[in-house]
């Protein structure tokens, strides 16, 4: 298998998760779809590595996963406190600062 | 796309790291994975949607693994499917299961306008990679030779030590940021268990423990009232949940063909000849209840052959006892 096939199997998960980004109301959903398009550009990172023979890409990969794991536990804690003070975790209803 | 597959399809033939077998996981995985993308954005509950991600990862690792990342692959497993999914499933049971998305659209054309967005995207993406000279993939032999996690390490602590030390802080951070943000400030004192007590009193509502359902009934099942000691039953021993449901019949097949409430009545009738019976006797009250739970079941198969199995030959017996 040649890396194009890798790169457009990443491209298209990314596409997918930021159709779910502008789509979905759910914050918890938008979030998940946030975490697919990491996942998808790894799979790109870890391509990259195998393409070009040295392991620096899955170094960047390990990093991106590593911050990831960081971002979900801030996330989520901000989703929560979003969820107790509005009862809602719908992004539509966070609009405080609209305007 | 098509062309940028076309032209990967002409460089397929000199990849170095060639593996047998590899077209068909890539292609089966690569189907699961978009397929499962795809349903997470589609469907409308969140835990289906945190299940499609599952799959999602998981087939990413096993991808992983195929291309020469074993260490990678079960970092993803570990960290991405093990800790943060669960993590959002977490989250999902505290926010609340039930929620799902509303399909009213708030802003007018908004998911026509993201498809062609996404449509767009897509083919910039796609005219990028089929323009880029990407050649042959060189493999990972060299670079693996002394094992994944040994040449990942080897770069780790040297090259890149100093965005591993900042990782380090970066976890830190957001470990206190997830404390101080999920941690609420209690604004009132806690409540002592002789304030509860306090409150409960002078609520007057019910001083004591709620009675427990079945007390003094011939059926134990937590969904027939309690007899209290004057034989009357008591909705406060039911669960409201219970109480409200109306399918009280086919949930009983062994009420001996009646509804609850007969059920309900002759434990009442039942208890109350107990009773009187034992107050003629002048019988002394522990044997007053032993009997009353006991006296019922030598009826029972009377009125309904089948019904009659264990308990009712079991509190017989008893009967039998108290009765000497």
């Amino acid at each position: 298998m040649s890396p194009g096939h890798y790169l457009a199997l990443s491209t298209i998960l990314f596409t997918i998760g930021a159709v779910g980004v502008l789509v979905r109301r759910n914050a918890i959903v938008v979030f998940m779809c946030v975490e697919l398009m990491l996942n998808a550009t790894n799979l790109a990172f870890v391509t990259f590595a195998r393409m070009h023979g040295n392991l620096d890409g899955q170094i960047i990969a390990f990093f991106v996963m590593v911050v990831a794991a960081a971002e979900v536990v801030v996330g989520l804690a901000i989703i929560m406190t979003i969820f107790r003070t509005r009862r809602s975790s719908s992004v539509d209803d966070a609009n405080l600062l609209k305007y | 796309m098509s062309a940028h597959l076309l032209a990967s399809g002409a460089v397929a033939a000199q990849v170095a790291d060639k593996q047998s077998g590899e077209p068909f996981f890539f292609w089966l995985l690569a189907i699961v994975s978009v397929a499962a993308a795809l349903g997470m954005i589609f469907t409308r509950k969140a835990v289906h949607s945190a299940l499609m991600l599952a799959a999602v990862m998981l087939s990413l690792a096993a991808l992983y693994a195929i291309e020469g990342a074993p260490f990678l692959a079960f970092v993803q497993v570990i960290v991405y499917t093990g800790a943060v999914l669960m993590l959002f499933l977490f989250v999902m049971m505290l926010v609340g299961v039930s929620s799902t998305d509303s399909l009213v659209e708030t802003i007018r054309g908004q998911r026509l306008w993201a498809a062609i967005g996404a449509l767009g995207f897509l083919a910039l993406l796609g005219a990028g990679l089929g323009n880029a000279a990407l050649g042959d993939s060189a493999g990972l032999q060299a670079a693996n030779s002394e094992g994944n996690v040994i040449g990942l390490a080897r770069l780790l602590f040297s090259k890149y030590v100093f965005a591993f030390e900042a990782t380090s802080a970066l976890l830190i951070t957001a470990a206190l940021g997830a404390m101080v943000l999920a941690h609420r400030e209690r604004t009132t004192p806690k409540p002592t268990q002789r304030d509860l007590s306090t409150s409960r009193f002078k609520s007057g509502a019910h001083p004591g423990p709620l009675p427990g359902p079945g007390t003094y009934a011939l059926h134990n099942s937590v969904d027939m009232p309690a007899l209290l000691p004057d034989g009357t039953p008591s909705e406060l021993s039911l669960n409201p949940v219970i109480a409200a449901r109306t399918d009280t019949i086919e949930r009983h097949p062994d009420l001996y063909g009646g509804t609850a409430e007969e059920a309900v009545d002759r434990d009442v009738s039942a208890v109350k000849t107990t009773t009187d019976e034992a107050e003629d006797a002048g019988a002394e009250s522990r044997a007053v209840f032993r009997s009353g739970t006991g006296a019922p079941g030598g009826d029972a198969p009377a009125s309904g052959p089948g019904a009659g199995s264990g308990p009712g030959s079991g509190s017989g017996e008893r009967e039998g006892e108290a009765g000497k």
